[in-house]
């Protein structure tokens, strides 16, 4: 059975959960006690991932480290209907920009949580105001979508870049960052809710 | 802030910290009611300081390890921290699950963690579930002389109640809030029949509306690890932090006229009411607009 080292608080974490139960494949979580254990940052988990982080995904004898990595391989290995990461090469590189989106800029709402919530040492101001900058570009680019009739941020429906782009969104009033200025996000975290599989994690609800 | 002037508030013991993470050699530079301070270990010595504007070692204040964390009191404390023998029975497992943030009043988190009501939508699946929704009638009472709010006899079907528990249960509870800022819950064990899990907060109160929340259980339960343990625990509160930080207003309203009476709010009502007549003001909703928690 597939394993994923999890840390329920995390949203990292939670965009492999999320895709896990979209396309309904059976996994096992093998619990890490990020907090306050620091268990991530232990030998034996440092075998794991060197780098120290979670989420990762065991898979035969497969090792993945990296959310976005990991929904890639998901998408590709066990999403029969090739929907969630096309096999297009345009899409496939809009696809890797919005990852690529979600693993460095989006981040700057999950440090502002990591900030206000389990006391990380950042400087609150520059995070939230990264994070704001980030928004309005995803906020600026789903008006865009809109005007031409599409709902998602690549391509005709959901994919990955939806799931990797979703969790530190939909979790940014945690760190202090309103989405009140961001209409057509607000638009868009209400579809992504909608789609089948939908589960939540605390900070986020279904409705 | 400043430091509050309210003495209800400056004469508790508050948790500040794990015994475990200061132990480390981390020293915890936090807040304790708008007064910054600085909580280390001298040795197996736990010791707290004001720490000054000018980043200066200010006074000391008195210090003292129980419970897996540090606690200490900016004032003179009437009473000790609550006592609780179940530490010293054999088997039970300690599970200290870390202090999380929360941008509320220490009482608003106090007052929502004796309320059943919200299990079945906001702890879906965990602690509750649609359409079991009424909670069963309770009893509430002052405990004298320990001058303790309790609420007992009250029952939830549960299902998911603990780390340890299979399928779903009717949990009985017991609440008790020993200071405004310290309340546990007595909860059915899944495992060990006419047991009682405990699970509590110990809620330091930063400014009248930030708190570090320092959550404890302790359990008997053999089988679960420890990151079951602390995930299901921070799972559920974590559930609760958005909601409590939109809450309006932010400090907790005492007036009687604020009151809505419903049964289910029993508890909530009690404890209102006995902060009230203890004449705490750190955290609370004034109608003059003076300092509100904001």
């Amino acid at each position: 059975m597939m394993q994923l080292y999890d840390y329920v608080l995390s949203g990292s974490c939670y965009k492999v959960r999320l895709f896990l139960s979209v396309i309904g494949q059976d996994y096992e979580k093998v619990p890490v006690d990020y907090y306050p254990g620091g268990e991530h940052k232990t030998p034996t988990f440092l075998q794991i991932n060197p780098l120290g982080q979670i989420p990762v995904l065991v898979d035969d004898d497969l090792i993945l480290r990296d959310a976005q990595a990991i929904l890639v391989y998901l998408a590709g290995r066990y999403d029969a209907n090739r929907s969630w990461y096309p096999e297009d090469p345009r899409l496939q590189g809009e696809i890797a920009m919005w990852l690529s989106f979600a693993s460095n800029e989006i981040m700057n709402s999950s440090a502002a949580r990591l900030h206000d919530m389990l006391f990380y040492d950042f400087d609150i101001d520059k995070v939230r105001a990264a994070a704001h900058a980030a928004f309005r570009v995803l906020d600026d680019h789903l008006t865009d979508r809109e005007i031409m009739g599409k709902q998602w941020i690549v391509g005709n429906h959901p994919t990955i870049a939806d799931i990797a782009c979703f969790p530190y969104v939909a979790l940014s009033g945690d760190g202090g960052i309103s989405l009140d200025d961001y209409h057509a996000v607000r638009r868009w975290i209400s579809r992504v809710k909608q789609i089948p599989g939908f589960v939540v994690m605390p900070g986020i609800h279904h409705n | 802030m400043t430091r509050t002037t309210d003495k209800v508030a400056l004469n508790e013991w508050q948790a500040v910290g794990t015994v475990e993470e200061i132990i480390s050699g981390k020293r915890r530079n936090t807040r304790l009611l708008g007064q910054d301070i600085i909580v280390e270990m001298d040795g197996e010595i736990p010791r707290m300081f004001e720490n000054n504007a000018n980043g200066g070692i200010g006074t000391e204040h008195p210090a003292q390890a129980l419970y897996g964390h540090i606690w200490t009191t900016l004032g003179t404390p009437v009473k000790a921290p609550l006592d609780m023998p179940e530490f010293k029975e054999d088997g039970r497992r300690l599970v200290v699950c870390g202090a999380l943030t929360v941008r509320a009043s220490a009482l608003r988190i106090v007052e929502n963690f004796l309320d059943m009501a919200h299990f079945p939508y906001v702890h879906t699946g965990i602690l509750g579930e649609e359409p079991i929704t009424a909670v069963n009638d309770y009893k509430i009472e002052i405990r004298e002389p320990e001058d303790e709010v309790w609420a007992t006899e009250c029952s939830f079907f549960q299902p998911q109640a603990a780390a340890s528990a299979d399928d779903g249960q009717v949990s009985q509870y017991m609440y008790r809030v020993s200071s405004p800022f310290v309340t546990v819950l007595y909860k059915t064990c899944p495992v060990v029949e006419g047991a009682w899990d405990l699970v509590g907060i110990f809620v330091q109160p930063k400014d009248e509306a930030e708190c570090d929340v320092h959550t404890f259980m302790l359990v008997l339960d053999e089988t679960s690890t420890m990151s079951d343990l602390v995930h299901f625990q921070q799972e559920i509160f974590l559930q609760d932090r958005s909601i409590l930080e939109n809450q309006i207003p932010p400090g907790l309203p005492l007036d009687p006229m604020d009151e809505i009476a419903i049964k289910a709010d029993g508890s909530s009502m009690l404890y209102r009411r006995w902060l009230r007549n203890k004449g705490l003001t750190f955290g609370t909703h004034r109608g003059d607009g003076s300092s509100q928690a904001a």
